[in-house]
């Protein structure tokens, strides 16, 4: 029967061409302009870490001075360096590690390569693991080596490629800084969207390409980028000054296997709070908090306005591009109630009538969803063009095209719901009357 | 015309009319936003700096340790003198449109209670007002004993230069000129008002919060150093950064010059709104997408229903109705389902409006926008149906006599 029901869907479509291709252009135009945006805005909002970023927290608590006190407010967004050490040293979570962002001179010691700025990361030894960071020669510095403010080195694929032309590295020297550093570790192509672990330097396409120990920047007095929040005495924080006890700048990361660990490091920081509010450190009551990966990237609300903006947009524009659908197909159906008519008399119960029609408005919208297909590549393409910092990033993936093809069948399924419906009222005895 | 006839003849095809009022409505409703959307991208990059644009660039350095800076500023400023068209060069920490390095939270009392907002501080060397070209619309420019020198982020105290919007912004309808505000323990005095001066990022804030500058002056050191702003004549700007940036190499070869950020002013404007013209022109395209469906859709549905009444309008001819009575029969038919949609339309337009405005901060969609996106829709209507309608119009009356 469904055979039987597809060749009447295609005579018929074929039967008038214009106002088929018209229905097919609507449904490719709205299911374009609407993948497009939402292919994009799955991108940026996507999981950067698959798999691992449950189990990843992030942990605040709240340092600062009675001042602006109100309650239910959120904790600062980051750290100070002294509670971020005396948390890293408690080792309480499965593996931790302490950051900030910055940036540093690289002296190529070339004589065809001018000294050049790179982004770096000063964290500890945690981070590597923790963050599945893939090792393409060497291996991460040690927890000692963070101790001692070693002057050790990981470095990025592409630094490696631009200063040693993609050979093992490990153990030649950086000169960084005016300081010679030991490269220990060359990390694989690695760069998780969004930079979920410090986006205060960005949200996407941010890379790092020198990582090294943070013991080692706070002695060295390296140049940090990010953001600082001070109160009450706080300062510092500009050229090599570091920020002091009373400015948060530094990100903690904590790992925590299962759920159960994951609320005893909740108590873990709750009674960390009241330790330091009874040592006379902190003067609020314990306010912590401990999202895991997705509960802070959607907290920080880092997908782009103009991306949720853009998304709603096309998806009004679906909604009219169905509405046209409906009206198109509506004057389809109805066009053909002689005929309709004539198949009802012989016997064919209104079902099976709603079902060759449903058919029809399903193969208008798998070759509307075949032109939106075509169209969103295209779309694609123009968002690559783009400046923004996320345009490299908009590729379609097997998820996305196979939502794109549910999407085309499901809406002109739904577009075709009610003239398939207003046909089948047809009297069959009008119809055959009127001829 | 008769328009009764017209809508009891709708009301024989209800439910085709209230889709194609739909489809209007929705159209409208997304037309008016976008086009307001639009409107407000392009303003912003229109947004008044308040300097001279088209005479200013700026040169970075970075690479060097604060110890270097005296040394570092004294020969780059000379080298930068040199060259031959420069009208002059100043320190300036933060440049519009281009980096960003004063931006802080003030209080408008010394105990830290009132919060006044996040502003941009420009911190200047001598001359460096007078390099921008702010213009001056209160109070005093800065003198020679206003510059001091400083260490960290900028001076703890000093007499300031602030914009009529921040000012508005701060206290309203008051004069400004004496008033005070602290960063912390700093502790300013402003002493003068600027007609404008525009933040360095402006298209991170609400367009009244682009214009919240305030000018700072200090004595170059540690932490006023490798940020230069020059000044030349406009058409022989971009010759000149690039002598200059030459002459640094040799001058200071010791340091990076930060390419990257070192541009004329008005290269770096365009850059800071390369998203905002992008993000209209995808508004524009979505615009004239919506445009080209819906017509197609009243052209689809008109043919359709044209072609289901040829034997009524073969009567109506055939009884004595002129061609152009046809014609305006189906025109008017369009006006009226039109007109249903854009009625619906404004409604829709304005609570899409009113859940942007929730959102995204938008301004409420200015009255003005209605009667023009009425205007089009029309218009977009009667185009559509012209085709149609002309086809009806051509129905001979010999169709009223033959059976099919």
């Amino acid at each position: 029967m469904f055979a039987y029901y597809l060749d009447l869907a295609l005579r018929s479509l074929k039967r008038n061409k214009a106002l088929t291709a018209l229905m097919v252009l609507a449904i490719a135009l709205g299911i374009g302009a609407s993948m497009t945006t939402l292919t994009v805005l799955h991108v940026l909002s996507g999981d950067p870490l698959p798999g691992k970023s449950a189990q990843l927290y992030y942990p605040q608590i709240d340092p600062q001075d009675l001042k602006g006190m109100m309650p239910g407010k959120e904790p600062p967004e980051q750290l100070t360096l002294v509670d971020g050490l005396n948390l890293l040293h408690a080792a309480r979570a499965d593996r931790q590690a302490l950051m900030a962002g910055g940036s540093a001179p690289i002296d190529p010691g070339k004589a065809d390569m001018d000294p050049f700025y790179v982004e770096t990361r000063y964290t500890t030894t945690g981070f590597f693991p923790m963050f599945d960071a893939p090792f393409l020669f060497g291996h991460a510095w040690t927890a000692a080596d963070d101790e001692a403010k070693a002057r050790d080195v990981v470095i990025a694929r592409s630094l490696n490629d631009k200063l040693f032309g993609g050979a093992d590295s490990v153990g030649r020297t950086l000169r960084m800084a005016g300081v010679d550093w030991r490269i220990v570790g060359v990390l694989d192509q690695w760069r998780p969207n969004p930079h979920f672990y410090d986006l205060t330097t960005g949200s996407y396409a941010y890379a790092e390409q020198v990582f090294l120990p943070l013991q080692t920047m706070v002695e060295l007095r390296l140049d940090r980028n990010g953001s600082s929040d001070c109160w009450g005495n706080g300062g510092g924080g500009v050229g090599n000054i570091l920020p002091n006890d009373d400015c948060v700048w530094l990100q903690f990361w904590v790992q925590l296997d299962t759920p159960a660990k994951a609320a005893a490091y909740r108590d873990f920081l709750v009674h960390y709070s009241q330790e330091q509010k009874a040592l006379g450190r902190f003067q609020r009551a314990p306010n912590v908090r401990l999202r895991n990966v997705m509960q802070w990237l959607d907290y920080k609300m880092v997908v782009p306005d103009d991306v949720r903006l853009q998304a709603g947009l096309a998806f009004g524009f679906l909604l009219v591009c169905l509405v046209n659908t409906v009206g198109l197909m509506l004057a389809k159906f109805m066009r053909r109630a002689a005929e309709l008519g004539v198949r009802r008399a012989l016997g064919a119960s209104r079902r099976a009538l709603f079902a060759q029609l449903l058919i029809e408005s399903g193969v208008v919208g798998l070759v509307g969803g075949l032109g939106g297909l075509l169209l969103a590549m295209l779309g694609l393409w123009l968002v690559r063009q783009r400046p923004s910092d996320y345009a490299a990033l908009a590729q379609l993936d097997t998820s996305m095209l196979f939502t794109t093809f549910a999407l085309a069948v499901c809406a002109t399924l739904l577009a075709g719901l009610l003239p398939a419906w207003r046909a089948c009222q047809i009297a069959p005895a009008l119809q055959l009357k009127s001829n | 015309m008769q328009i009764k006839p017209i809508l009891s003849a709708l009301r024989k095809h209800r439910l085709s009319t209230i889709l194609i009022a739909l489809e209007i409505a929705l159209a409208c409703a997304v037309l008016c936003n976008a086009c307001f959307m639009i409107s407000q991208r392009v303003s912003a990059t229109h947004i008044d700096s308040g300097v001279d644009e088209t005479s200013l660039a700026t040169v970075q350095l970075t690479g060097y340790d604060s110890t270097q800076a005296p040394d570092v500023d004294a020969r780059a400023l000379a080298a930068l003198r040199a060259v031959p068209g420069v009208q002059s060069v100043s320190l300036l920490n933060s440049i519009p449109f281009g980096s960003r390095r004063g931006t802080a939270g003030i209080t408008t009392d010394a105990a830290g209670e009132h919060f006044g907002g996040v502003i941009e501080f420009y911190v200047g060397g001598p001359g460096s007002l007078q390099t921008l070209g702010a213009k001056l619309v209160a109070g005093r420019a800065p003198q020679m004993d206003d510059f001091h020198a400083f260490t960290g982020f900028m001076p703890d105290e000093g007499s300031v230069q602030i914009t009529q919007a921040l000012a508005e912004h701060l206290w309203p309808g008051a004069d400004p000129l004496g008033k005070e505000f602290w960063v912390l323990k700093s502790h300013y005095r402003v002493v003068g008002v600027l007609k404008s001066l525009v933040r360095p990022d402006p298209t991170g804030w609400t367009p009244e919060q682009r214009q919240w500058s305030v000018f700072l002056p200090a004595q170059p050191g540690p932490y006023l150093t490798g940020s230069y702003l020059l000044r030349a004549s406009p058409g022989d700007l971009p010759r000149v950064l690039r002598d200059a940036l030459a002459a640094l190499a040799k001058a200071v070869p010791e340091v990076v010059i930060d390419r990257e950020n070192s541009h004329t002013l008005g290269e770096l404007r365009h850059d800071v709104f390369k998203n905002d013209r992008a993000m209209a022109g995808m508004l524009v395209g979505v615009i004239a997408a919506l445009l080209l469906v819906t017509s197609l859709g009243i052209v689809g549905l008109a043919s359709f229903w044209v072609q289901q009444r040829r034997r009524q309008i073969g009567i109506r001819r055939a009884i004595g109705a002129t061609r152009s009575d046809i014609l305006h029969y189906f025109q008017t038919e369009n006006f009226l389902i039109v007109t249903g949609g854009i009625v619906l339309g404004m409604v829709l337009a304005f609570a899409i409006n009113l859940l942007l405005m929730q959102r995204y901060e938008l301004p409420r969609l200015p009255l003005y926008y209605l009667p023009i996106g009425a205007l089009v829709l029309w218009a977009l209507g009667q185009l559509a149906v012209l085709g149609p309608a002309l086809r009806a119009a051509a129905v001979p009356p010999v169709v009223a006599t033959r059976s099919v």
